[in-house]
């Protein structure tokens, strides 16, 4: 069993007790256990049941790369799923549960796949689930989807009650991880002035130095770390955080960075995460190393454990992993972890190492202190179902037959060593292959590198192949130091002394035994997490799959949300084997951010709620919302899409509004819609090649409405532009184009035509325009003082500057009704009081704010186009009737030669015509009317489609416009238009001018 | 809910954020060697044309380089119409634009312990908020979180402008930079 | 995320201050130009594995249109520059040459 160790523990108080519950059960741990060490000392070794399978399976490591001890944490709002043990920091009340399991996890039901193991290899779903084909949708895919998946979702109502931030910081040196190697790189790096930030993922500093012992400039690797910690606190330019993962570098020396705030501490008001987004000159990854398994058959029942992990829950938790704790090697560092439990008193009944003369000067202090060394043998087998209860050793070089039994609880193995070139990776640093470790690390003659070509990423320590305490602080310096010159600081640092490491070579052992049976090699298992084992790997290279690429795929070894780090390097060793080649040859797969699982939150940021997204409110905006405003979104700004009074269906309002507007009085909030002013010698010019009219020609005072299309041809925008005077234009575009449309005035401006002397400003928001409509238009507005509006002072599609309400204003006499209409411009700070005015004057007129659908009805029955709705990208003028607006006598303009191709000066392009229902049906918006036969695919053929669809209050019945094949010489012929539930819904065609033809309304 | 870029709003704090209210300002398009911008301003009330990135003062006015041939004016929001006209009619012989632009923003200020309000900042823009990146003075047109802003450092206080239709927006997105709960201890 | 130094404001602006637009000194053809000179402006692009000259604008900054130089494999960046220019500096083309030996401009297709 595991338990606590009476004294001892670096890292934890034992002055403070931590309660928490594991599936129910009550447990207690103390501050500085994470919950691994804290359930270990419970015994609670079993964690959870493996993907698919169900075995049983316990922890395996001691940091981040635990694939096994995955738990749900917490409950409600705060429940989240697959958390790893290893990286949870106790704290008082924590509340975890296993996953992937039923009914529990001791009795689950799921480890029936176990015993199908035959059956359910790599890739079964491959070649399963495909007869009898019915079954897959009714049978197999419901099945599937409840048993897939590793933890629980949060429930459906849950909320996430935290918040999370970003921070930007840019700095000159950024060194990832706080080990040993990092703490020198951020200290030499600080010697130069510049901007140092460190940061380390865990809680504590020092990485594996103050377990694995040694000394650094004369000090224990621990009092060393300390001391050098407090010399960094106290620079100014040096940063530390702790808490803080290095989770992926990227381009320019942009790096992402995710700090844990307050997990430790729920409750706490801080945000939950804090992603940083970091800029700096010079990246140092010194991210140390990641011990290997050991692949031999039951390596994954709960107990087995990597051998470094052993011994820092040992040396860091005081949790003892077992009783009897069998060591299984292939190097001399794993006898580290018999000597530290040794020296706690712990019984190690052997060390099995895999190497025939077995290894140096550790395994001689090992033998010294009276433990048992076997050399050239391996583990065939672990015994035991829920927890390790013995060994069966053989001999390494053999078949695997059982030479000897050994009885304990717990394995610690190791396989090894990989250097974390994850960051590295990221951004194109490449790889390679060293011989005499067996691991694969950073190749420093192709870095990363930045925008000038030069290298932006240095590995340091471990991560950069140095196992030994003296080269890995070496490295650090000299490796910080030239990272330093290449941004032009300088530094003079020397490495401190340091323990030489005096190991004997490793083996490389990618097989226990060598030449391990098949029933074996089905139980030795490479990716926990994923649940892929040696058989797999070798049934992949059998069946074809022998790129590394296609392999990892094929078994999804390396594709769980460790992203391999136990399993990479053991698989792609079985994939060579299986091959013949050699592991440089097959290469690795691709490593890619983030290093290790960040939450969804944080990459949001401030971006939840309110913040979402930047919505848009006009000057009125408050007005509308107290008033019954039901909401449209049009891009990011809130129009009113209709107002709706107590008891009020939409359908009601928008025919009350259309009622009122064309009756008497309606107002418009029309403040989003584009205002672009366009000044300067060359602005006519410049205005001749934006819109497809002539309006260089326009006089001040005038008004014109405009069509602009792309250099492809096609319509893009539409409005009304003003003649200001003999220099200014200002033009007005639809709401999504305002900003649209100014951008693709600059960009021809200072990209084509920088010699053209125009300045453009984009207005928009200075002004609250509001849409005055209705025969009593005019009324109200000389009610309110308005002069000069007169029928014959300001005729139609004409502008002047007055006054209304003694508020300064320019009032555009323009219409999108056909009724009498004025637009009133005032600046936006006093737009709420002329709304007000407007309303109060307008209460006997029966003054009707209007929103956004009345808006499309009243124009829609006018047969007005509105871009977005009859046009969608492949519209072009011509196709909507709008021959006039189009000069003839402009040589060029943006649109013009396009318009010249075939497919756009052709009589079979659909045409706009209205549509009439027989029946008195609304047509839905986008229905294709069908024409007769089908075509080549077997489709029904289609000779045209629904635009713009509304019920019309002034006419009674619905009403409705389209795109149709040679539309205008059909006058009256009926066509059909296919509904989604296959029926057919016959339409008259007629002309687009449904209300009052003559334009008679507007003539007053 | 009411008009924050009208009406002004507080939310205090030991980093305080204010929306200030109608500002004074004027949008200049011109070449910024033209001598009839230079004299136009000097006459406008003592203001010179600032360098790239940077600001001009002169009393309670003040000119902010927005680009190469684009300046922002700010004066008091009540004569910013009589003088966006007398600016247009100084230049009237030039190749140049002049337009009384107040009511198109909002304008925000963020006063406390100055480390504090950079970090606010620093939450928002990828621009380096750090003093000798941001010196008091410089004029930075960015990016924040989601909108287009400009911030400048004057007196220790933070300025933000944005376009006026995100006023709510930018003001929530400072008020919960600034929170106190959440100190970041960076600068 | 790239940085990009604005020759306009001067500012070393982050990728997300910036909007692309594609590849730089494009020659429009407008009436009068032949159908396979026109399909050539509006469809045609080099999308070279190497050097490419391109335009970005200054977006959430000074607002400004502008060329830079960038490998699209390495993201190196050999220079940036006006919008209002026809075709590179050479200061840039000779930078291009010395870093990219056997590089011509000739041979973007």
């Amino acid at each position: 069993m595991s338990t606590r160790l009476a004294k001892g523990g670096r890292l934890i108080d034992r002055a403070t007790t931590h309660r928490f519950t594991f599936n129910g059960r009550q447990m207690q741990g103390y501050a500085g256990d994470t919950l691994a060490s804290a359930l270990l000392a419970g015994d609670q070794m079993l964690v959870g049941r493996s993907f698919k399978y169900h075995r049983p399976r316990g922890i395996v490591a001691s940091g981040a790369e635990e694939p096994n001890a995955l738990v749900g944490l917490g409950s409600g709002n705060t429940f989240e799923p697959n958390q790893r043990v290893t990286v949870t920091e106790l704290f008082d009340g924590l509340e975890a549960q296993s996953q992937n399991h039923w009914p529990s996890l001791e009795f689950d039901v799921g480890a029936i796949n176990a015993k199908l193991s035959r059956f359910l290899p790599a890739g079964f779903y491959y070649k399963t689930f495909i007869h009898p084909r019915p079954f897959w949708k009714h049978v197999y895919e419901p099945f599937i989807r409840k048993s897939a998946g590793l933890g629980k979702a949060p429930d459906k109502e849950a909320r996430d009650p935290d918040t999370y931030e970003h921070f930007y910081a840019h700095v000159d040196v950024l060194v990832i991880g706080g080990g040993v190697a990092g703490l020198q790189a951020a200290k030499v790096a600080a010697q130069s002035g510049g901007k140092v930030l460190l940061i380390e993922q865990n809680a504590h500093w020092g990485g594996r130095a103050p377990v694995d012992g040694g000394t650094v400039d004369g000090a224990e690797a621990d009092a060393w770390v300390s001391a050098t910690l407090e010399e960094l606190e106290g620079m100014a330019n040096v940063t530390l955080r702790a808490r803080t993962m290095g989770a992926g570098l990227y381009d320019h020396g942009y790096a992402t960075a995710y700090e844990r705030v307050s997990d430790h501490a729920p409750g706490s008001d801080a945000p939950r995460h804090r992603l940083w987004r970091i800029r700096a000159g010079q990246i140092v990854t010194a991210t140390g190393a990641i011990e290997r398994p050991l692949s031999f058959a039951g390596n994954d029942i709960p107990g087995v454990m990597l051998a470094s992990a052993a011994r820092d829950f040992a040396v860091n938790y005081a949790v003892s992993p077992g009783d009897r704790t069998v060591v299984v090697t292939n190097n001399d560092d794993a006898y580290r972890t018999a000597l530290a439990l040794k020296s706690l008193g712990l019984s190690v009944p052997a060390v099995i190492d895999a190497r025939a003369n077995g290894g140096g000067a550790l395994m001689a202090e090992a033998e010294a202190q009276g433990i048992r060394v076997l050399k050239g043998k391996g583990i065939a087998k672990v015994q035991g179902g829920a927890r390790v209860t013995g060994v069966e050793i053989c001999a390494q070089a053999g078949e695997g037959a059982t030479q000897e039994t050994i009885a304990c609880d717990a394995v610690a193995m190791s396989g090894g060593w990989s250097p974390v070139v994850h960051l590295w990776s990221h951004i194109g640093g490449k790889l390679t292959w060293d011989e005499t470790e067996n691991f694969f690390r950073p190749d420093p003659e192709r870095a990363p590198i930045t925008h000038d070509g030069s290298a932006i990423v240095t590995a340091v320590g471990a991560a950069n192949g140095h196992l030994g305490l003296s080269e890995i602080v070496s490295d650090a310096t000299s490796g910080t130091t030239s990272a330093l010159k290449r941004i032009g600081l300088s530094v003079d640092a020397a490495a401190p002394e340091a323990s030489p490491r005096d190991e004997a070579p490793m083996e490389p052992v990618w097989l226990m035994p060598q030449g391990a049976k098949r029933a074996l090699r089905a139980k030795a298992w490479l990716d926990f997490q994923n649940d892929v084992k040696v058989t797999d790997v070798q049934l992949a290279a059998q069946e074809g799959y022998v790129s590394v690429e296609h392999t990892k795929r094929y078994t999804t070894l390396g594709m769980a949300t460790d992203q391999g780090k136990l399993s990479n390097i053991n698989g792609l060793a079985i994939l060579s084997q299986a091959l013949g080649e050699g592991i440089p040859q097959v290469g690795t797969t691709t490593f890619r951010p983030p290093y290790t699982p960040i939450s969804l939150a944080s990459i949001a940021g401030e971006a939840k709620g309110e913040l979402f997204q930047p919505i848009r409110r006009t000057a009125l905006h408050s007005w509308h919302e107290e008033n019954g405003a039901e909401w449209e979104p049009v891009g990011h700004w809130r129009r009113p899409f209709a107002y709706r009074k107590p008891g009020e269906s939409t359908h009601d309002a928008v025919t009350r509004e259309c009622v009122a507007t064309r009756e008497s009085l309606g107002l418009l909030d029309a403040s989003t819609l584009g205002k672009i002013l366009v000044k300067g010698p060359d602005a006519g010019r410049f205005m001749d090649m934006l819109y497809t009219n002539m309006m260089s020609s326009l006089k001040p005072g005038f008004c014109r409405y405009g069509l602009m299309c792309s250099e492809n041809g096609f319509l893009m925008d539409d409005g009304v532009v003003a003649r200001i005077d003999e220099d200014t234009f200002l033009c007005h575009t639809t709401t999504g184009g305002a900003e649209r449309i100014h951008a693709h005035m600059e960009e021809w401006l200072q990209t084509e035509w920088w010699d053209w002397k125009v300045w453009v400003l984009n207005v928009t928001e200075q002004y609250t325009q509001i849409g005055v409509v209705g025969p009593k238009s005019r009324a109200v507005l000389e009610k309110l003082g308005t002069e000069g509006i007169g029928k014959d002072d300001l005729p139609f599609m004409r502008w002047i500057d007055g006054n209304v309400g003694g508020i300064p204003a320019r009032i555009f006499r323009i219409s999108f009704s056909g009724e009498l209409s004025f637009e009133i411009a005032v600046a936006a700070n006093r737009g709420r009081e002329l709304w007000g005015k407007l309303i109060e004057a307008g209460q006997e007129f029966n003054v009707t704010p209007y929103g956004t659908e009345a808006m499309h009805v009243l124009r829609a029955e006018k047969g007005f186009i509105m871009i977005g709705e009859e046009t969608d990208g492949t519209i072009i003028p011509q196709d909507l009737g709008l021959h006039w607006a189009i000069s003839k006598k402009k040589e060029d303009y943006i649109g013009k030669r396009a318009q010249e191709r075939s497919f756009m000066d052709n009589p079979e392009r659909w045409q706009l015509v209205g549509l009439e229902t027989t029946d008195g049906s609304k047509l839905p918006d986008g229905a294709y009317a069908v024409a007769p036969g089908n075509n080549a695919n077997g489709q029904v053929n289609t000779q045209g489609r629904v635009t713009s669809s509304y019920h019309s209050a002034a006419l009674g019945r619905p009403i409705a416009m389209g795109l149709v094949h040679n539309g205008p010489d059909r006058m009256g012929e009926v066509i059909e238009f296919a509904m989604t539930d296959g029926s057919r819904v016959p339409a008259k065609i007629t002309g687009t001018i449904f209300f009052d033809p003559e334009g008679e309304k507007q003539n007053v | 809910m009411s008009d924050i870029a009208r009406d002004g709003a507080r939310a205090a704090g030991s980093v305080t954020v204010d929306s200030l209210g109608p500002q004074g300002m004027i949008s200049v398009r011109a070449k910024m060697d033209d001598p009839a911008l230079a004299s136009a301003l000097t006459e406008l009330g003592g203001l010179s044309v600032p360098g790239p990135l940077s600001m001009s003062r002169s009393g309670e006015m003040a000119v902010l380089w927005m680009g190469p041939d684009e300046v922002m004016v700010l004066c008091a929001y009540n004569a910013a119409q009589l003088l966006s006209e007398k600016l247009s009619a100084s230049l009237s012989g030039a190749h140049a634009l002049a337009a009384n632009v107040s009511d198109a923003r909002a304008m925000f200020r963020l006063t406390g312990p100055e480390n504090e309000v950079r970090e606010a900042l620093a939450k928002l823009t990828p621009a380096d908020c750090a003093p000798d990146a941001l010196p008091e003075g410089r004029v930075r047109r960015t990016r924040l979180a989601q909108v287009a802003g400009a911030i400048w450092i004057e007196e220790g206080a933070a300025n933000v402008i944005a376009f006026r239709s995100g006023a709510d927006y930018v003001f929530g997105l400072l008020k919960t930079a600034a929170a106190d709960s959440a100190r970041v201890g960076y600068f | 995320m790239l940085i990009l130094e604005c020759p306009y404001c001067g500012v070393k602006a982050d990728e997300t201050e910036l909007h692309p637009g594609g590849e730089a000194h494009l020659t429009r053809f407008g009436p009068g130009s032949s159908d396979d000179a026109f399909e050539s402006y509006l469809f045609m692009r080099a999308n070279p594995k190497g050097v490419h000259f391109e335009r970005w604008r200054h977006a959430h900054g000074c607002g400004k249109w502008f060329h830079a130089a960038r490998c699209t494999v390495t993201l190196e960046v050999f220079g940036t520059y006006s919008a209002q220019t026809t075709e590179p500096p050479s200061d840039i083309i000779e930078k291009i040459a010395a870093r990219r030996p056997g590089w011509a401009k000739e041979s973007q297709a």
